[in-house]
């Protein structure tokens, strides 16, 4: 990648397969949103200002069921979490840029450009044209990603209201939490998540996925500093 | 049911991207020196592991109940063949795919 247009290029070369991989899940997004009543305009503008699959189908549920504002914005935060432990470790990366392009690539960023950009740099060795190669994966992402919303929205509108497509969020969400139980410190958490989760579904004004998702991280990040603490007391 | 493009549709689709894009930009545009707090790091490992479960038990167990049901029993059966799917095979079309044909075949002949 000696020149800006090569690393653009070999950006969108490396994001082709996650770019593929966006289809089913965008249009699900899409379809979801119709199957929930949304606004066609509504949710194509959620779609882009948002920009993030998961915490959409998260806010959906929630503002179907009219939800406070602020619920439905801290249940947005807390699904986006994630995103601020990606955005530390890409942070040297990114170092010399104004700060217009700054919050730029930060809008654009996603799970798999995290992913691509950490597989191919190390933020000690040479990063040169980083961003371009961000920007040569971002934007394929982005339109992949916002033309499958579009096309599940208009979509959704054909099918009728018996097929329960709505069950397609918890599924995707399904598919999503198999690949973070990492140890058995994680499959705890998602155990307390859905203890949790039923004892607090009958909360008003849907707080019950923020009561949940506290309880259990909370009780993930314990057990994880003791195991920390006893190692360190056996050496 | 409908969300429509009114106030609360609108300001809570700015103030989602808004929040999204703040948890995006954090460290990136903070000064250089500005490191994640220990605690911090350690809590964000286990934010996917515990805010998924949450989002996909109501979902699974308290949507579209008939008139005499508690929990709808279709799909946990459905969620729970979809779940072994997606542990096995870690593909969402899978796990797609199975789940609504078994809510699907469940609704054509289950007796509920």
């Amino acid at each position: 990648m000696q020149t800006r247009r090569q690393a653009y290029r070999q950006g969108a070369k490396d994001a082709f397969p996650s770019v593929i991989g966006l289809i089913p899940f965008g249009l699900i997004v899409g379809t979801a949103s119709t199957a929930a009543g949304m606004d066609p305009w509504l949710a194509l503008a959620m779609s882009i200002i948002v920009y993030a699959g998961a915490s959409q189908l998260a806010a959906i549920g929630l503002m179907v069921q009219s939800a406070p504002l602020a619920i439905v914005l801290a249940t947005v935060l807390v699904v986006n979490l994630r995103f601020v432990m990606y955005s530390a470790s890409l942070a040297p990366f990114f170092r010399q840029l104004s700060t217009g392009r700054k919050w730029l690539l930060s809008y654009a960023l996603t799970d798999h450009l995290f992913a691509l950009v950490n597989a191919r740099f190390t933020p000690d060795g040479c990063h040169k044209h980083v961003d371009a190669y961000y920007i040569g994966g971002a934007v394929p992402t982005w339109l992949m990603w916002n033309a499958m919303v579009a096309i599940g929205i208009f979509a959704g509108t054909l099918v009728p209201k018996q097929w329960s497509l709505d069950f397609a969020i918890p599924l995707v969400f399904l598919a999503l939490v198999f690949p973070a139980l990492t140890t058995r410190t994680h499959w705890i958490t998602a155990g307390a998540a859905l203890v949790a989760a039923f004892f607090t579904a009958g909360l008003p004004m849907k707080l019950g996925l923020i009561t949940a998702a506290f309880v259990a991280v909370s009780i993930g990040t314990w057990l994880d500093y003791r195991q920390e603490l006893e190692k360190r007391i056996a050496r | 049911m409908s969300i429509a493009a009114d106030w609360y549709g609108v300001v809570t689709v700015v103030g989602a991207g808004l929040v999204t894009v703040a948890a995006r930009a954090s460290f990136i545009v903070l000064p250089a020196r500005t490191a994640v707090p220990a605690w911090l790091r350690r809590a964000l490992k286990f934010v996917a592991a515990a805010v998924l479960p949450a989002l996909i038990l109501p979902d699974v167990l308290f949507r579209d109940l008939g008139p005499q049901e508690i929990v709808n029993i279709y799909r946990i059966a459905a969620a729970l063949c979809a779940a072994w799917v997606a542990w096995r095979t870690r593909n969402i079309f899978a796990t797609l795919g199975v789940g609504m044909a078994v809510l699907w075949l469940l609704k054509l002949i289950g007796p509920l």
